[in-house]
């Protein structure tokens, strides 16, 4: 416990992006302490109001609160990257786990594998599965956008273990007459812990940052509201253009901001696991 | 040579089999989902103001036009060779006009923008890289840099929507959206290119805002990795001016990965800003996208994402093949 307080004194940037990123996830506790989250719904408020006294950030077109949908729309933007960076991760160690470990045919299959998905621009295959589905939810948004993202975990796992797997302590777990599986979980995975961590906030925002783009080109999820939902209405309203700026500037502002935390803890946390390592060698 | 050789095999197999995988899955992908591109078609050219007639009649003529009557694996063949001669059918929404006219007249376009952007902010970000690397930089600079690596962090159509807001609208000094003066007929005279170049003021410069901070961090780190090394230490011993060590030794040798990280990047241009287009309504690959998508029009947006997975499949090809010519290390590893 006091070794983590001194990491995060030392790491400032990085101990205040987790700290907003925290605060954000919490929002759904502490929102209706400000605002009645009900004003989110469509119509539930007089449309195209300026801020004032009884909305601190305006309305929109359809009669939305802003705050109140900025509220809302921040964790729910948080739980699909979460949920995207999650499975993809997890779908990426396993393959890379699999491809360090055996090597020979099942390391060429992932490889290549990985190579190909990642020529072919994501943005691609998800306009494409988009433009296809008839409804987009949440969690569909966030399968099709991890089962895009697995391939960059994948590698540097496969990278780590083809490493780990030639040190001393692996030999000893094998003359112990470990299983194969045995030494993976009890003698690799643990080893990896603080390099999965970092990949995590990495995959994490890259399938933000992927949610975002579809859905500002107008693929997202049409029921629920999220941060690039959003932009996406204001932009279709001309928000921009007839100077609500109440409208665009809040969710522009928070998307910013979490990029910006996203960015902070990523870095802290790659210098935190460069010095792991180093130490491992 | 042998190495060699294979090498370019190998590389020739890959981008060949990548552009298969892109292929098969514009093919599979739309008839996975559920719903009958046929009626889907139809309705969309007939909410477009076409005339179909008899509906039950028009499918089934359209079903046998597109060859959607014959067996899958005829029809995956017969996509198969349509896309490589780049034909891709015709458009719905703005029927009869061919996709491949509609990718190929939006490409210029977006080639010019981000081709421009992506040039300079890769000078930019490289020369305040390097200047960052020198141990005695400027402490102004030093403040500068880290606004740029926060604004790096940001998708590039958020820093779009705020130049537009900032600069189009609170301040009207540029124009709002589109790619050149409105009601202009495209003529190669000084008016036009001008026109043409205060469009692509904010939608490029949120793409250099955006990407300066990334050039800058790997230059920076590069440059500090190659002064490291042990013929700086050597050029030191030698009792060489530090300004020239520092430029002939140090920025030339942190210069190459920096320039295969560009080639990268241009071969990733069309599909790099795609919602800066959007926020513009610049009138690119991007753009059209965008509008395929709000008409429901199939054909242009399958073609549109084709373009986007062949044209970074070739750009990969090209890149990997010329490497081992300035780099003979890369062709003897993979060997």
């Amino acid at each position: 416990m006091k070794a983590i307080l001194a990491t995060l004194r030392r790491e400032a940037p990085m101990a205040a992006g987790l700290a907003v990123l925290i605060t954000m996830a919490a929002l759904p506790l502490l929102a209706p302490l400000v605002v009645d989250p009900g004003l989110a719904a469509i119509g539930s408020v007089p449309p195209r109001r300026p801020p004032g006294g009884a909305h601190w950030l305006g309305t929109d077109t359809q009669g939305r609160d802003v705050l109140a949908s900025l509220l809302a729309a921040i964790p729910k933007t948080l739980e699909i990257g979460l949920l995207a960076g999650l499975i993809g991760l997890g779908i990426g160690t396993l393959l890379g786990l699999a491809a360090g470990w055996f090597r020979g045919a099942t390391d060429l299959v992932i490889r290549t594998a990985c190579d190909v998905m990642m020529t072919i621009p994501a943005i691609a295959v998800l306009v494409l599965v988009g433009t296809s589905l008839r409804v987009m939810t949440v969690e569909a948004m966030a399968l099709i956008v991890a089962g895009l993202s697995w391939m960059v975990p994948a590698r540097a796992v496969r990278a780590q273990v083809l490493s780990l797997r030639e040190r001393p302590w692996i030999d000893v777990a094998r003359l112990n007459g470990s299983s194969g599986a045995a030494i993976v979980l009890t003698e690799l995975l643990p080893n990896l812990a603080p390099y999965l961590a970092a990949s995590f906030v990495i995959a994490v925002s890259t399938a933000m940052l992927a949610t975002i783009g579809l859905e500002a080109l107008g693929l997202g999820p049409q029921n629920d509201i999220t941060l690039g939902m959003m932009i996406y209405w204001a932009q279709y309203s001309g928000a921009i253009l007839r100077g609500m700026w109440w409208w665009w500037v809040p969710p522009v502002a928070a998307l910013a901001l979490i990029f910006i935390a996203l960015l902070a803890l990523s870095s802290g946390m790659d210098r935190i696991v460069n010095a792991k390592l180093r130490t491992l060698r | 040579m042998s190495g060699l050789g294979a090498y370019a095999l190998n590389r020739l197999a890959m981008a060949g089999l990548v552009i298969l995988v892109a292929l098969s899955v514009n093919f599979v992908i739309p008839r996975l989902m559920p719903g009958d591109p046929v009626e889907q078609q139809l309705a969309a050219i007939s909410a477009a103001g076409g005339q179909v007639g008899d509906m039950a009649a028009a499918a089934a003529a359209l079903r046998e036009r597109l060859g959607l009557d014959r067996p899958i694996f005829v029809q995956y063949l017969s996509y198969l060779g349509n896309a490589l001669r780049f034909d891709l059918g015709v458009s719905a929404a703005s029927y009869p006009q061919r996709v491949s006219e509609i990718v190929f007249s939006a490409l210029p376009w977006t080639i010019g923008l981000l081709g421009m952007s992506t040039l300079v902010s890769f000078v930019l970000g490289t020369v305040m890289g390097a200047a960052l690397a020198w141990p005695r930089a400027p402490l102004l600079l030093k403040a500068l840099a880290l606004p740029v690596i926060a604004l790096s962090a940001i998708p590039y159509f958020i820093l779009g929507i705020v130049l537009l807001a900032l600069f189009a609208i609170v301040w009207p000094v540029l124009p709002a959206g589109g790619g050149y003066p409105f009601g202009r007929v495209l003529n190669a005279d000084l008016e036009t290119g001008l026109g043409i170049l205060r469009h692509g003021l904010l939608p490029g410069l949120s793409i250099v805002l955006a990407s300066l901070g990334t050039w800058a961090v790997a230059m920076r780190g590069m440059v500090v990795g190659v002064l490291g090394e042990d013929y700086i230490t050597l050029a030191e011993a030698k009792g060489l001016p530090q300004g020239r060590i520092f430029l002939a030794y140090g920025i030339r040798n942190a210069l190459l990965p920096q320039l295969t990280q560009l080639a990268l990047k241009l071969g990733l241009l069309v599909s790099g800003a795609i919602l800066v287009e959007v926020v513009f309504a610049y009138p690119g690959i991007g753009y059209r996208l965008y509008v395929a998508i709000g008409q429901k029009d199939v054909f242009v947006v399958q073609g549109i994402v084709l373009l986007l997975s062949v044209s970074i499949a070739l750009t990969m090809l090209v890149l990997d093949l010329i490497y081992p010519l300035i780099d003979p290390r890369v062709a003897a590893r993979s060997a």
